[in-house]
């Protein structure tokens, strides 16, 4: 469990941009994909993320497992969608174009099928975004990524200590867990109640819990011995200055989202409507 | 436990970790069908209930974000908003029930439940699918339905776990008064 | 006379939450460039002690100061926890908690970045401080690639760092095992004799500390100070031994020889010590007159082991074809240093992992189709830390927890066996307190008579005895040693040369995955190249039997052994 999110060391452009820009980008990105239901710009974002992977010289075998959690979370949702509101493009668009009138309320009409396209778009900008974030950046750069945006040093510092600190606790938790189960504790036993299962969670979970509570007194002591907190800001060794690239990237990003923004804005509507 | 600004810091930090470690590797399979009971929300209503509201709000955001980033599926974000949301809510039962030092008895096990329902409804009914639909334009149905099982779920999880740890928590702590050796 | 740097004078502190002082009337003045000792046993207030030179208290923890203290010639009243980083390094216990960072780089340069030191001068410092501790070429490496004595380094040079002028050591040697321990005490003399620093070291390990050169030795009991002397008075005094710290062996051998011991001999490294021939035939005669020692007879083997291969998920193999056998009522080590396979070996005899090839038997049945439930019955396995063993609140609710769950029970039944357990154990007068207000000693009880209400026949402990002083160290192994006289076959997994001498006939060592010896524990202590590849120590022992003129070192080792067991079950 070295390496949870998945980092991939190679020598690419990608790679080569700081953390911060990177982070940055991905929320500015991520943002403009929120905001907006416009189908031009959903459309080419996908396909601008796809030659971003492609530069990052990362291979699809290498994060394919994340892809297909995501994958698999995708179609689920789509489907829940349609089950629950087999219209929902109908009330969206304001038009009614029945491809095929279906099993009872189930019908098929073409705003539905592009809202599921606009939906899946909006994945699909997303997911290879995140993946590529967390497969070219070093966990150590995270937390001064973040401080350079803007989030305070000692908030930044939670986030370098949980990633430290992860995989300890994983291990630990194995270790606790073999033990008990040992004593005969289980959490996934089906023939217990449920009420049952969370409680013998509870006990699983005791030992983990106070020897964190332990744990917290101790770096907290560790970090105080080292003048963590004294100032009103840090340096990271693990930081590193901005290059012309990044504020190229970082621009960039900016603008699709004032663009996204821009055009909902202008328009009154988040949507591109085809139909009307 | 000694008091210093640091051991807040700290404490979200390992607060999620854990929350991360649980809500990842732990799983408790629950009545529905390949759905799992969220553990980690037990955890965190009892490191709100002891490191208070900002602490509450900021392990429930690291946690829940770290989770979505190591699946890969990005953030999703009206989910880790809430998350953070029911962190603090339940952060600010912390004074009151003073789980540092002193008794958890009846009264503190219904304030502490209080607080966490309040909680899980406002997050899980309330905020989660508003920015679904906000975000994704969901349909409210589904959002809310979603939103209304996870937040049960989340309830009866945090009821159980939470209080327990609470519980078990509070009488590790040093108090006064004797033991005396029987034969 | 070099100026003082730590001057406590009729000094106390009470922690907030407590009734007593856990210092009073403390007066140790402590000169620039030092290197002093400061021992005692669990509780004797050590620990505060560096709390109140490194600036935690008063800062970190609430109390009541009585008394004066000055650091670099400043009382404390003006010094803070951040000012006193500037002068005085402190190196915790736990290496795990004090490496804050993700890489060996960052850590390091942790206290530059806390002062804003810009990048270029940073990069510049941490590799020049890296290089001191022989670790620059591990920069960009994870804390989890490291090993406890490097993790130790890194938390030294994260120290050093700062550039600071007295550095502490709170227990380094508690996480290592012995070449690891060995190098530390080395690497924190050599940076002693370089930087001219002043160097406080609190340990109760005192033989391993002494592996170097100490000036003084500062003994603490019960809050106060009850010797300042050099390490040569205190070893001819009985001083140590009257509280409670365990004297270098060949210091206690030369006493049981009848060896009268005077500071002129030096005792306070055995590379030193002068003994007159009179000591050595002095010796020699008491050798003699101990009888000899009685091989076992060879028995039955009641768990046994065959061929066990292991990989991780990650392809890593971790054990390579190891062959192990116990007999039924034998209590025995597996030792070798950290990452040697011993743990991971543990785990696949409770059923924890599964072998990738091998077979294990118990009592001639073969126990691969078992669950760990299933094995549970059998095997018990008890864990390092009793923190992560204890699910309850209650002792009895705790012991009883694994009858109460396998569901076959009456209350009754559990509440008889319970109360069974707890008489054996010696916790019965308190069988109704919480766990929370029992020792550490007390909770390890607690662990071992939750596994043992289980009613196992075999008991696998891993290291029952790390970070104890001497009397808890004594008050466990005398504990489980007594239930092994009760039949109960128990396997250690240690790197404790003391507790497998003193407790086991036999060991076996793992080195890299491989079994490389199985033994008496004397005979691998006396063979230089298991020692060597299994990073274990030699005992002072074989040293002292050498210098007087024994040839037979390892029956030395063992009638010495059986002849301080007995004085000391007196």
């Amino acid at each position: 469990m070295t390496n949870l999110f998945n980092y991939i060391q190679r020598s690419s452009p990608i790679h080569r941009l700081t953390g911060a820009a990177k982070f940055a980008c991905l929320l500015l990105w991520s943002l403009a994909a929120m905001t907006t239901f416009d189908t031009r710009i959903l459309l080419p974002m996908p396909i601008v993320a796809c030659i971003l992977f492609f530069l990052s010289r990362i291979r699809f075998r290498e994060v394919k497992v994340l892809f297909w959690f995501t994958f698999v979370f995708m179609v689920l949702n789509n489907a829940l969608i349609y089950v629950f509101a087999p219209e929902h493009g109908v009330e969206l668009y304001g038009a009614r174009h029945v491809i095929w009138s279906g099993i009872g309320r189930f019908t098929l009409t073409q705003e539905q099928l592009f809202y599921h396209l606009n939906v899946i778009l909006k994945y699909l900008a997303t997911i290879p975004m995140v993946i590529l974030f967390i497969s070219t950046t070093q966990p150590s750069e995270f937390a001064s990524s973040l401080n350079r945006i803007g989030v305070s040093y000692k908030i930044a510092y939670s986030v370098s200590l949980a990633l430290r600190y992860i995989p300890d606790i994983q291990r630990e938790y194995r270790d606790i867990s073999t033990a008990q189960q040992a004593r005969g504790l289980e959490m996934a036993d089906k023939k217990q109640s449920l009420v049952k299962r969370l409680k013998n969670a509870a006990a699983m979970l005791f030992p983990l819990i106070i020897s964190s509570m332990d744990r917290i007194e101790l770096i907290a002591n560790a970090m105080e011995l080292r003048g963590f907190g004294k100032g009103k800001k840090r340096t990271w060794y693990s930081a590193r200055p901005f290059q012309t690239a990044d504020y190229v990237c970082v621009a960039l990003c900016a603008g699709l989202l004032l663009l996204s923004v821009g055009m909902s804005v202008l328009r009154h509507s988040r949507y591109f409507n085809p139909f009307s | 436990m000694k008091k210093s600004p640091v051991v807040t810091i700290v404490a979200i930090g390992i607060g999620a970790a854990l929350f991360f470690v649980l809500g990842r590797f732990v799983a408790i399979p629950s009545p529905v069908p390949n759905t799992n009971i969220s553990t980690q929300y037990g955890l965190l209503a009892f490191m709100a209930g002891l490191f208070g509201p900002v602490a509450g709000l900021l392990i429930a955001l690291i946690g829940h974000a770290l989770i979505d980033f190591s699946y890969g599926w990005g953030i999703w974000w009206s989910w880790v908003i809430a998350s953070g949301a029911a962190g603090f809510i339940m952060g600010l039962a912390a004074r009151k029930l003073a789980l540092g030092g002193g008794e958890f008895g009846g009264k503190q096990i219904v304030r502490f439940n209080v607080y966490q329902i309040v909680a899980h409804l406002v997050a899980w009914v309330g905020i989660a699918p508003v920015l679904d639909i906000l975000i994704y334009q969901e349909p409210s149905d589904k959002v809310f339905l979603q939103g209304l099982m996870a937040g049960a779920a989340n309830i009866v999880t945090t009821a159980v776990i939470g209080t327990l740890l609470c519980l078990a928590y509070s009488k590790t702590r040093p108090k006064s008064g004797s033991l005396k050796k029987e034969d | 006379m070099k100026r003082p740097v730590i001057e406590f004078r009729d000094f106390g502190f009470r922690y907030a939450a407590q009734a007593e002082a856990t210092l009073s009337h403390i007066d140790l003045t402590i000169r620039e460039g030092e290197k002093v000792l400061i021992c005692g046993p669990s509780g004797c207030g050590k620990s505060t002690l560096v709390h109140c030179i490194n600036g935690l208290i008063p800062g970190s923890y609430e109390g009541e100061i009585t008394g004066e203290l000055t650091i670099n010639g400043q009382p404390y009243q003006e010094l803070d926890v951040f000012r006193l980083s500037k002068t005085v390094g402190t190196v915790l216990q736990d290496s795990d908690g004090q490496f804050v960072g993700l890489s060996v780089g960052e850590d390091i340069a942790f206290a530059l970045e806390n002062d804003r030191m810009p990048l270029e001068r940073m990069y510049v410092r941490v590799r020049e401080t890296a290089a001191r501790v022989g670790m620059e070429s591990f920069l960009d490496h994870a804390p989890h690639e490291l090993s406890g004595g490097q993790k130790q380094r890194v938390s030294l040079a994260g120290v050093m760092v700062d550039d600071v002028k007295i550095l502490l050591f709170d227990e380094p040697l508690a996480n290592l095992d012995p070449a690891a321990g060995k190098s530390a005490i080395e690497l924190i003399d050599e940076i002693h004799r370089e930087t001219g620093d002043t160097v406080v070291i609190v340990e109760h390990r005192l033989e391993d500390v002494l592996h170097r050169d100490v000036d003084r030795i500062v003994l603490m009991a019960e809050g106060r100070i009850v010797a300042d002397m050099t390490p040569d008075e205190l070893l001819s005094s009985s001083l140590l031994k009257e509280n409670g710290i365990r004297e270098p062996l060949y210091v206690t051998a030369l006493k049981y020889a009848g060896v009268f011991i005077t500071p002129e001999m030096r005792p306070g490294r055995i590379e030193r010590l002068q003994l007159t021939e009179e000591d050595k035939a002095q010796v020699r005669a008491w050798y003699q007159s101990v009888p000899a020692a009685v091989p076992a007879a060879p028995g039955e083997a009641f768990l046994k082991a065959e061929k066990i291969n292991f990989s991780y998920s990650n392809g890593k193999q971790a054990l390579y074809d190891i062959d192990f056998s116990i007999q039924k009522g034998e209590m025995m080590s597996i030792v070798g240093k950290n990452g040697a396979g011993k743990s991971t070996f543990s785990k696949i005899i409770c059923g924890f992992e599964r072998p990738q090839s091998g077979r294990i038997t118990l009592a001639g049945r073969d126990l691969s189709g078992d669950s760990i439930k299933e094995r549970a019955d059998h095997i018990g396995y008890v864990m390092q830390n009793p923190n992560q063993m204890i699910s309850k609140t209650m002792i009895a609710e705790e012991v009883g927890l694994g009858l109460a769950l396998s569901g076959k029970h009456t209350p009754e039944e559990i509440s008889d066996c319970v109360n069974n357990t707890l008489k054996i154990c010696g916790l019965y007068p308190f069988r109704n307190w919480p766990i929370s207000a029992l020792s550490f000693g007390q909770k390890k009880r607690v662990t071992v008579a939750s596994i043992l209400a289980m009613n196992p026949e075999i008991v696998i402990l891993d290291e029952p005895t790390a970070g104890q002083d001497f009397r808890h160290y004594t008050d466990i192994m005398e504990f489980l040693s007594a239930l092994n006289e009760k039949g109960i076959t128990i396997i250690l997994i240690t790197h404790d040369m003391h507790l497998m001498l003193e407790y086991c006939r036999r060991a076996v060592v793992f080195s890299e995955g491989r079994r490389i010896a199985d033994d008496t524990c004397e005979a691998i202590l006396t063979n230089d190249a298991i020692v060597q590849r299994a990073s274990l120590k030699k005992t002072s022992l074989s040293q002292l039997a050498q210098l007087c003129g024994i040839p037979q070192e390892t029956e030395f080792v063992r009638r010495f052994i059986r002849w301080d067991r007995e004085v000391r079950g007196k």
